[in-house]
């Protein structure tokens, strides 16, 4: 299988040759496959959010390459906005993009700008809402009456209602209560699982990432600082937190109780897996 | 991207010209554009240039940055320099264009008027780009302060300059981040039809607006919180102090519209 996107030695400076000058993103090498499910990490201004605009060509390489579908997305003669129908975007606090008279038009933003017809848009609409769980009610309503989390859903819907094979999402969690976390990891994996779509995820926290994704990528001033699967990156504990970055509490505790010679797997990282594993331990009449 | 508009913009730096008070700088951009604008021969117009290009070494700012801004202004300079050279009444001299031909007086006005928006906006851009728009408001509210005892409310302009200026980036970043959002879900700002274009600002003023609204409302929420209650009894924390340093740099300013208008008397 070919990868689905693809970054070579991407390098962004903002503002380049003024006072302001700051490289945001430097030498980052990515490929993601169709149907994976990854988790970026990183603190505030490592340079996650300038990496994912370059996935849709909304910020355009200093220098280095974004391949969609094997194809240089700013060679000549591309069209940009076809890859951004294929490569949906989320921005952080998408709620405050909304703009249209009733909730179904901004939903259908995304897929009229596609050019399609208005019973495949009324088409999308409905399956959009129906995937972020907004009520058929709420869609003859002003986006600015609802609540704040259904606003963010019915924000997540309009970039849905696009269909892309690869939807990324800039902290689409942020300000959520615990439920509301949850809910809206479900309604990401109803996406993925009903498209068979790539699902990439911005996220700052670690419960989070540790649960949802097959594999994390951890950046770290300007740098991709560690790539792999959750398991393995959430047992180097130590060097995570020298970057200043925490690691699930869950894989902390199961790190401890490895030091005390306990028999806890580096695959233990998220709550369910770590009580999995400590009530086996009791039972088998283990030391605790 | 929009961020990269140069509107005046502030350069942080440690430089004489950084240093210097606010005030005196402000008030010796004021003398001389006077002394400019009173400038008529090529002896006035050395010394206006001689007293910039000494502002110009003494701020630090790479010449780059200067020319840079000039360009938003190119066309009005170039605008101005061919009616100068077309419509000034006098000795014909060389070409002839749609019945109008270029005169001498016109040659001498149209330099003349060049070098003087020239040296004005760079001039004024100096004050801009050494002094931060904090300060800036600093010394208009000290300024204008004698304007209190007429019931003018100095305070509140001065407030409401500060938070103008502090919310323009800002904004700028907001609009930058909602054009982004808009354009990921296809958005089309640059083809079509003029008012195609128009309607397609729509999608990006809503946003913008509201948000614009919300942030006044915390603001004025957060400054309330801190039991913000106007300018009566309110103390700066930089209280602006004048050194000799900057007693001496005013008082060489204001040698300069001397000078000026009194060489222009004596026709010099």
């Amino acid at each position: 299988m070919n990868p689905i996107l693809e970054i070579q030695q991407l390098t962004h400076t903002y503002s380049a040759g003024t006072p302001f000058q700051r490289t945001a993103v430097e030498g980052v090498d990515l490929s993601v496959m169709p149907g994976e499910c990854v988790g970026i990490i990183g603190h505030t201004g490592s340079g996650k959010s300038t990496l994912i605009q370059h996935f849709n060509g909304l910020l355009k390489p200093t220098s280095g390459h974004v391949l969609v579908d094997g194809r240089d997305i700013w060679a000549k003669g591309s069209d940009i906005r076809a890859v951004r129908f294929r490569v949906g975007l989320v921005f952080q606090y998408p709620e405050y993009q909304l703009f249209e008279e009733t909730v179904a038009q901004d939903i259908a933003f995304g897929p009229k700008n596609m050019g399609l017809a208005a019973d495949e848009v009324a088409r999308r609409v409905r399956d959009a809402s129906a995937v972020v769980g907004l009520d058929e009610s709420l869609l003859s309503q002003s986006p600015f009456a609802l609540s704040g989390g259904q606003k963010r859903r019915a924000a997540i819907a309009g970039v849905m209602a696009m269909e892309p094979d690869v939807l990324v999402l800039d902290e689409p969690s942020a300000g959520l209560d615990p439920r509301g976390r949850q809910e809206m990891m479900a309604m990401l994996g109803r996406y993925r699982q009903q498209r068979g779509a790539t699902v990439i995820l911005v996220s700052h926290s670690m419960e989070e990432i540790a649960a949802n994704v097959d594999r994390v990528i951890v950046m770290n001033q300007s740098k991709v600082f560690m790539d792999g699967a959750p398991r393995e990156v959430f047992s180097h504990v130590a060097e995570l937190e020298a970057v200043g970055l925490d690691v699930p509490q869950s894989a902390r505790i199961a790190a401890l109780l490895r030091d005390r010679g306990l028999a806890v797997g580096e695959d233990v990282y998220t709550v369910a897996a770590l009580a999995r594993r400590l009530l086996a331990l009791k039972g088998g009449g283990g030391v605790c | 991207m929009l961020k990269d508009i140069t509107l005046g913009q502030f350069f942080p730096g440690d430089t004489f010209l950084h240093r210097l008070d606010p005030r005196i700088k402000l008030v010796c951009v004021v003398l001389y554009i006077v002394a400019l604008f009173n400038a008529n021969s090529p002896l006035t117009y050395g010394i206006m240039f001689l007293a910039l290009a000494v502002a110009v070494i003494l701020s630090g700012v790479p010449l780059r940055s200067l020319t840079r801004g000039l360009k938003a202004v190119y066309i009005i300079v170039l605008f101005t320099a061919v009616m100068n050279l077309f419509f000034t009444p006098g000795t014909a001299v060389g070409a002839t264009w749609l019945g109008r031909h270029i005169t001498a007086e016109g040659i001498r006005a149209a330099v003349a008027m060049v070098l003087r928006i020239v040296m004005l906006i760079t001039g004024t851009f100096l004050l801009t780009y050494t002094t931060s728009p904090i300060s800036l408001t600093d010394a208009l509210e000290s300024l204008l302060r004698p304007l209190k005892k007429l019931r003018f409310p100095v305070h509140e302009l001065a407030m409401m300059m500060s938070i103008a200026l502090r919310f323009i980036p800002t904004l700028i970043e907001e609009t930058d981040k909602i054009i982004s959002a808009q354009k990921a879900r296809g958005a089309d700002f640059e083809s079509g039809s003029l008012l195609r274009r128009a309607r397609a600002l729509v999608p990006i003023l809503v946003p913008l607006f509201i948000s614009a609204f919300r942030r006044a409302d915390e603001l004025a929420t957060a400054m309330e919180c801190r039991c913000y209650h106007g300018g009566q009894g309110r103390t700066a924390l930089h209280v602006l102090r004048c050194r000799a340093v900057d007693w001496a740099v005013l008082f060489l300013c204001a040698l300069l519209p001397a000078a000026v208008i009194t060489l222009k008397t004596l026709g010099l």
